[in-house]
């Protein structure tokens, strides 16, 4: 076994370092914290953060990828080790979410000769069963009960060491701190907390449970499990979502404070700059630069080691022309700023001061744009997650090998025209972008909030 | 209907109006409790407070036009036999600009600017007349006739124009037109005047006057100014922290304030009298209204406190027929306040300041100075004008001496401070600070001189990083210009420093937003103060803040000068503060100086007619000392198009055809004062000084 | 006015050439002919030959920005980059990879575009601020609460469902409208229905919240207040001062929303099977016709000026400070 480090699971680790460090380092300045203060104490901040955060957790366990052996070409993922059962067991073709026979009748050649048109056994769904039209239901009900009793359990050992961390950390009795918790008057909203928390152990074990016996989700066209599929999705996701952002965050920073700071020609080149870029459509941009790389990537065949390694640049590739188009919007929001801010008192009075450009420039202008930056990072999230899907429909999103939930929906196009309708795919892979997405615009509303002066004022 | 409660001559009356904040999952605020007001016929009652008092939030109540967390929680208001607090509001929206109208403190967003003013005024017209007057033809004529009684001249072509394309002045003008279209029978105006400049203040008073006299309106007049206060109403009731404490008629109020507060108050507004001594500042600030509690609320910074008042709430108390106080010092009859004059503190019984006796010796010199902010149109940015901002000053400073630099807003003294910090590159002329041009230094040469002029601004909420403690923030000039690189020293100097502008050490490790306005400007001062400047820079430093905090920074700066021997640059538009602090005076007009000289020459025999006009437009509160009125008609021009000849030459009650032609050489008229005007010429037309009442 | 339009048609050319150059520098720096020729020719291990007669065939035998082997001003102009880049300038957009005239198929597909893309600009910004209003006339109570929640929900949706559900319940399930294709004339109405609705209907959630905060942010300004003052009712409050105000941010908005109606062109068209340049654009993309994205990455950036443009005149209409300012 070792190590394989992808370019975008590099990044998106050095991300959540970065994350953890700025948390830190907020921790122990006041105006830093204060705004988070405001968001934690949201409680649908902490439900969604609670969610985004179990989303977050599979897809850092999926950008963990391992090659198995030395020789082998194929590089898996600990998520894929972990849920090494679901990727495994393809069935032939379609099959409908929990069936046990397939969804098409099949040319059976019986032991006495005869040919029958039959729906034949799953080779894994529901296999365990002797007599599938008949146990089924109570043994689906009886595993999912199994689950959901595990999941409580689980779900009680975690609620209890946190609430006596939490008297831990108070100084009070435990049974205070449960009680506070129970009523729901702690600063932070436990109680919400716990009830997603709840909510989320509940459906995850009582579908790792199911997901050992059935295709919970159905599975697909050359008969994958969807639910695996819609799972391996998220990484995709998130890395679109974050990454975009980031991958240009340094030049957005730079150019649009330069150009609010220094002004004159500098400016000039700056504004013209992303004027001429923000005014090529970003599809159009997008489809043009997906279409060269292609090109280059076809052309070059030789230079990538594996598939995985090429699908991986390809995203990257991706995460920065999207960065491009979502670039200027940002770099055009600090200039402004920056303007504004270089007319402020405190600017002309650390210049009489005789303070020099580039400590205004770090001390004051920079941690006063910092804000909006943050609000642009959280609420362009979601917006690339739905940006990755609508892209990989047209064909110039991420690799078509790799699993995303554009690409799901892409292979699934035609399906409801089927007869009979196939309509898991599509389900599967909208309910989790919506989930994801949802969470996410809930916590960006509370962080603009949090964040936007003007919004607080307005309170 | 329901019977009036009240005599029958008050033509609006409030009782116990008591209004409170609503807050999530929190207690309410009570901001304003149990205020009574009643007004007569063509009276005007002044609601006297400082910010934050809840004067606003009464007038917005009495409108029933509260912000939606602010709720009347109890009380009354009697519009003649109407009770305006039980009305449906759709009765409610009849009284409102109909009976009852309201003016509001800023002109220059109160009205839609997307809609023309004719509409504007139309709209209330058409609201509150009669079905029969509802036709296009007769409003529009209505509308000719309001702008008209405003003093708008040309109303027809005016009332086509959108507010952008009025002055502030003339948009406050269409604001008393609308709120006239519907006859009221009270009107409330809400700081009417305090985004004006002094002049056009004037005429908006004087308008508010002449339309009361002739209608018979009734006026609840809301303000912080007490000369305003002096200047145009019967009655006044003064207001603090949600509580009327004194009411009384105004000749009796400026005679003999009964109030502890409204004693200092009055004292500590600044005057050319108090100018050897100190100013009465009152200590502390206005108690958070969520903290109120039982007793006298102003009893933690009154001077003559006692036991009883930080437990009992005063009643209120009979001082003489017209004049009533909520303080317990009256419940035992007349007080003698002769009790609480202690001898002035030591640090007042002063030398004079230096520069009164000793000859200037220029610290810095100003020299033709010009600021002109091109115009840049199109693609390639041709200038196809200027703005000329300052266009020709000159000035000096001598050590250790205050000149006061006034004029209007817009008139360019600002531009001058920000150009002579080279903060604004001049366009033209010198700067000369010790004998070094600063206009021509660059890059690490001119940082290092920065630290002999240094500035403090007039908003002190907007000159601190919001991000930086408080020990980063002063402390910064003394790190950038390598002054005390090593941290540990720079804390004790930083201390020191704090300690100088009267704040506390545990401020270091604080951000500003946990201080009033009077502390922050107090931080910013010691922030200036750090690199030891030899010239101060004051750019309005006391306009944002109230007068009793007012009069605290302007104590402060008295004392550092005396023992700092710094000098300032005082600039203001508020000619009482410069009576108080200054030694010298320039008057600015629309990017020149007019007028310049001792204050004592300037402020009682002003040589140049804008000078006079601006003087006898200050409200003034002793009104034996109150000039003859020389009102300007007009206002600033636009300094892209400043008129030829003398700039001031179109408003001026004695231009002559000559003023258009050239501009006035400047004129010595005395050893000290010089004044930029043909008329001292004129031999037979000598300007008369206007304060002949003296 | 005139003399307005001319510079801001003036002011646009010098984004057109970065544009223009920007494309020139993706299609040609990154990958060279031969790479194209290989990648439409479709196999590796092509002969040499055989990428030369391609290239030939449709110009890209030219040298990129110089060719010293001609004399005179064909140096500069028999060029890859004088005939594949600067002709577009004159909208002269040259044969398709396949062999097409582009201009001609750009022409015939501009209608179609239009027709869907117009409906939706109009219909959708009408939608969304009668709902926008109407939430704020219920501010600070349950509905608005509730209509936010709703909104949010709805922005939360992926366009792609809107477009699948829709076809979905609208074509197979209740069979209201044809399900894809396109006519000419006034048949073409009843295959626009629904590609407009689903525009409009994918829109709301986001344009609703967002005109719903300019609103609010109008509705407390000073001028606000006065109108209450003179006595106006809140719904003349709203349509007549608030709304007027409002539209100038919302105008400024609808610039932002212009990519997005590129990007649901290419979903819709392709998906309802309209020929408009949408899907012209899509087709050309999977058939990776370089000639055909390289026009429509220009014709894109001119067509998002001209919508630029034209915002910018009906934002003049609507704010007389800016108006008077021009004229």
């Amino acid at each position: 076994m070792t190590l394989v480090i992808l370019t975008t699971d590099a990044l998106l680790f050095l991300l959540v370092i970065g994350i953890i460090s700025f948390g830190i380092y907020a921790a122990r300045r006041e105006h830093l914290r204060a705004p988070w203060r405001h968001v934690v104490r949201s409680s649908i901040a902490v439900a969604a953060l609670i969610i985004c955060s179990s989303y977050l957790i599979i897809g850092l366990l999926d950008s963990i990828h391992l090659r198995t052996s030395p020789t082998a070409t194929q590089v898996v993922s600990v998520f894929d080790l972990w849920c090494d059962s679901l990727r495994t067991r393809d069935e032939k073709t379609y099959s409908a979410p929990f069936a046990t026979h397939a969804l098409a009748k099949e040319t059976v050649m019986q032991a006495d000769g005869t040919v029958m048109r039959v729906y034949p056994r799953l080779q894994y769904g529901g296999a365990h069963l002797i007599d599938p039209v008949h146990d089924r239901n109570s043994d689906i009900l009886r595993t999912a009960l199994l689950g959901m009793i595990q999941g409580l359990f689980a779900w009680t050992l975690v609620v209890l060491a946190v609430i006596q961390l939490f008297a831990w950390h108070s100084r009070q009795p435990f049974n205070t701190a449960l009680t506070a918790v129970w009523r729901g008057d702690t600063d932070i909203p436990w109680r919400t907390a716990f009830i997603t928390c709840a909510a989320l152990f509940i459906v995850g074990f009582i579908s790792a449970e199911l997901s050992q016996h059935y295709h919970i989700l159905g599975t697909d066209k050359v008969g994958g499990d969807v639910f695996y599929q819609s799972l391996k999705g998220i990484r995709t996701g998130l890395v679109i979502g974050t990454l975009t952002t980031l991958v240009m965050l340094p030049a957005a920073i730079v150019l649009g404070i330069m150009a609010g700071y220094f002004r004159g020609w500098v400016d000039d080149v700056i504004q013209y700059l992303y004027t001429t870029l923000s005014s090529i459509p970003g599809v159009l941009l997008i489809a043009a630069a997906i279409l060269m790389l292609q090109t280059y990537m076809t052309n070059h065949a030789e230079d990538f080691n594996s598939l995985v390694e090429r699908a991986d640049l390809r995203l990257l590739f991706l995460c920065l022309i999207l960065g491009i188009t979502s670039w200027t919007g940002l770099c055009r929001l600090l200039r402004g700023e920056t303007l504004k801010l270089r007319q402020a008192d405190y600017v002309q009075a650390a210049l009489s001061l005789g303070v020099r450009h580039s400590t205004i420039l770090s001390r004051h202008i920079l941690p006063n744009v910092l804000p909006l930056v943050m609000i642009t990072l959280v609420l362009d999230f979601s917006g690339l997650v739905l940006a990755e899907a609508v892209l990989s429909y047209v064909n110039i999103g991420v690799d078509p090998t790799m699993h995303s939930w554009g690409n799901m929906i892409n292979s699934a196009r035609l399906e409801l025209a089927r007869e009979p309708i196939v309509w898991w795919s599509l389900t599967a892979a909208f309910l989790f972008m919506f989930i994801l997405v949802l969470a996410a615009n809930l916590f960006a509303d509370v962080v603009r909030d949090a964040f936007d002066p003007r919004m607080s004022n307005r309170r | 209907m329901t019977t009036p409660l009240l005599a029958i001559e008050n033509l609006f009356a409030v009782q116990n109006l008591s209004i409170h904040f609503e807050r999530h999952a929190q207690p309410p605020i009570a901001v304003v409790s149990g205020v009574d007001l009643h007004l007569q016929r063509g009276e005007t009652l002044a609601l006297l407070g400082e910010s934050g008092c809840g004067k606003s939030l009464t007038a917005l109540a009495l409108m029933r036009l509260l912000p939606p967390a602010a709720r009347i929680s109890g009380g009354r208001v009697q519009l003649e036999a109407t009770n305006l607090l039980a009305l449906p509001e759709a009765q409610m929206r009849q009284v409102r600009g109909g009976r009852l109208a309201m003016i509001f403190q800023e002109p220059q967003t109160s009205l839609n600017p997307v809609l023309t003013i004719g509409a504007q005024i139309a709209e209330a017209v058409r609201l509150h007349a009669k079905p029969a007057d509802r036709q296009p033809a007769r409003v529009t004529r209505r509308v000719l006739q309001l702008l008209d009684s405003v003093g708008i001249s040309a109303p027809a072509r005016r009332m086509r124009d959108y507010p952008h394309q009025l002055s502030g002045g003339m948009k406050q003008r269409v604001m008393i037109a609308m709120a006239l279209a519907g006859d009221p029978q009270v009107l409330i105006a809400d700081e009417p005047t305090t985004a004006l400049d002094v002049t056009i203040q004037a005429q908006v008073l004087q308008l508010i006057k002449d339309l009361q006299r002739d209608t018979g309106l009734a006026v609840l007049l809301i303000t912080h100014d007490l000369g305003v206060v002096a200047e145009t109403a019967d009655r006044l009731a003064v207001m603090y922290a949600g509580q009327l404490v004194e009411v009384a008629d105004c000749a009796q109020f400026f005679a003999a304030p009964a109030h502890p507060y409204s004693r200092k108050l009055l004292a500590s507004v600044p005057t050319a009298a108090q100018r050897h001594g100190k100013l009465a500042a009152i200590p502390g600030r206005v108690p958070p209204l969520d903290q109120v509690s039982g007793g006298c609320r102003f009893a933690e910074r009154c001077f003559a406190v006692q036991p009883r008042c930080q437990s009992t709430v005063p009643n209120w108390q009979q001082v003489q027929n017209a004049q009533q106080v909520r303080c317990h010092l009256w419940q035992n009859g007349a007080v003698d306040w002769t009790r609480w004059d202690t001898a002035p503190p030591a640090s007042v019984v002063t030398t004079p300041p230096v520069a009164e006796i000793t000859p200037p010796a220029h610290l810095l010199e100003v020299i033709d100075l010009k600021v002109h902010f091109p115009i840049q149109r199109g693609l390639f940015k041709r200038t196809v004008g200027a703005v000329r901002a300052v266009d020709g000053v000159n000035l000096t400073l001598a050590a250790g001496e205050t000149l006061a630099l006034v004029g209007e807003s817009g008139c360019g003294k600002t531009t001058v401070g920000k150009a002579i910090l080279q903060l604004e590159r001049p366009t033209g002329g010198q700067v000369r600070y010790a004998g070094v041009e600063l206009t021509q230094l660059r890059g690490e040469a001119l940082r290092q001189q920065r630290r002999a002029l240094q500035i403090v601004f007039q908003d002190p909420f907007a000159a601190m990083n919001p991000r930086l403690l408080v020990e980063d923030i002063v402390g910064e000039g003394l790190q950038a210009l390598g002054i005390e690189p090593q941290r540990a020293r720079r804390r004790q100097r930083v201390t020191e420093l704090l300690d100088l502008v009267g704040i506390d050490a545990t401020a270091l490790q604080r951000y500003p937003h946990e201080f009033s306005g009077g502390q922050r400007q107090r931080i910013c001062i010691a922030r200036a103060l750090a690199v030891m400047p030899q010239v101060l820079i004051c750019d309005e430093p006391t306009s944002a803040l109230d007068v009793s905090v007012q009069a605290q920074i302007l104590n402060l700066l008295k004392e550092l000068q005396q023992q700092l021997g710094i000098s300032y640059l005082f600039i203001t538009h508020n000619l009482a503060v410069v009576s108080y602090l200054a030694q010298r005076v320039a008057v600015m007009y629309l990017g020149r100086i007019v007028e310049l000289g001792m204050a004592a020459e300037v402020l009682t025999a002003p040589r140049h007619p804008y000078t006079q006009a601006l003087l006898s437009a200050v409200p003034v509160i002793d009104p034996s000392a109150r000039r003859q009125p020389v009102r300007l008609s007009g206002d600033l021009p636009s300094p892209i198009t400043p008129p030829s000849g003398c700039h001031f030459h179109p408003r001026c009650p004695l231009a002559r055809p000559q003023c258009a032609q050239m501009e006035p050489p400047v004129v010595a008229v005395s050893a000290t004062q010089q004044v930029r005007c043909f008329a001292v010429q004129w031999s037979n037309h000598c300007v008369k000084p206007a304060n002949d009442a003296k | 006015m005139t003399a307005y339009l001319i510079r801001r048609i003036w002011q646009a050319l010098p984004i057109l050439i970065g544009v223009n150059v920007l494309t020139f520098m993706l299609f040609f720096v990154l990958n060279s002919p031969d790479d194209m020729a290989r990648m439409q020719l479709g196999d590796k291990r092509v002969t040499q030959t055989a990428i030369d007669n391609w290239k030939a065939e449709h110009g890209y035998h030219l040298p990129l920005l110089y060719n010293a082997s001609a004399s005179g001003i064909e140096t500069v102009t028999d060029t890859i980059f004088f005939q594949k880049s600067a002709k577009l300038f004159v909208f002269d957009f040259g044969l398709s990879d396949s062999g097409r005239d582009i201009g001609y198929d750009i022409s015939q597909r501009l209608w179609p575009s239009f027709a869907i893309a117009a409906p939706s600009l109009v219909i959708g910004l009408m939608v969304n601020i009668s709902l926008a209003l109407l939430i704020v006339l219920f501010r600070a109570t349950v509905i608005d609460l509730m209509s936010v929640a709703v909104l949010v929900v709805l922005l939360s949706i992926s366009g792609l469902f809107y477009i699948i559900a829709g076809q979905f319940v609208m074509g197979k399930l209740l069979h209201l409208v044809p399900i894809s294709g396109y006519d000419t004339g006034l048949n073409a109405i009843k295959f626009l229905v629904l590609p407009i609705l689903i525009g409009v209907v994918a829109g709301i959630g986001s344009g609703v919240r967002l005109y719903r905060t300019f609103f609010l942010e109008e509705i407390e300004r000073d001028y606000v207040r006065t109108a209450r003052a003179k006595g106006v009712h809140e719904w003349v409050v709203l349509f007549r001062h608030v709304f007027r105000n409002a539209l100038i941010p919302i105008l400024t908005g609808v610039v932002a929303i212009l990519p997005l109606l590129f990007m649901g062109a290419l979903l819709t068209e392709s998906f309802f099977g309209i020929p408009g340049l949408g899907s012209y654009t899509l087709d050309a993309i999977n058939r990776q016709d370089f000639a055909i994205v390289r026009s429509m990455v220009f014709l894109g950036a001119v067509l998002y000026i001209v919508g630029l443009i034209l915002t910018d005149i009906s934002y003049t209409i609507a704010d007389p400070r800016i108006r008077l300012a021009n004229s």
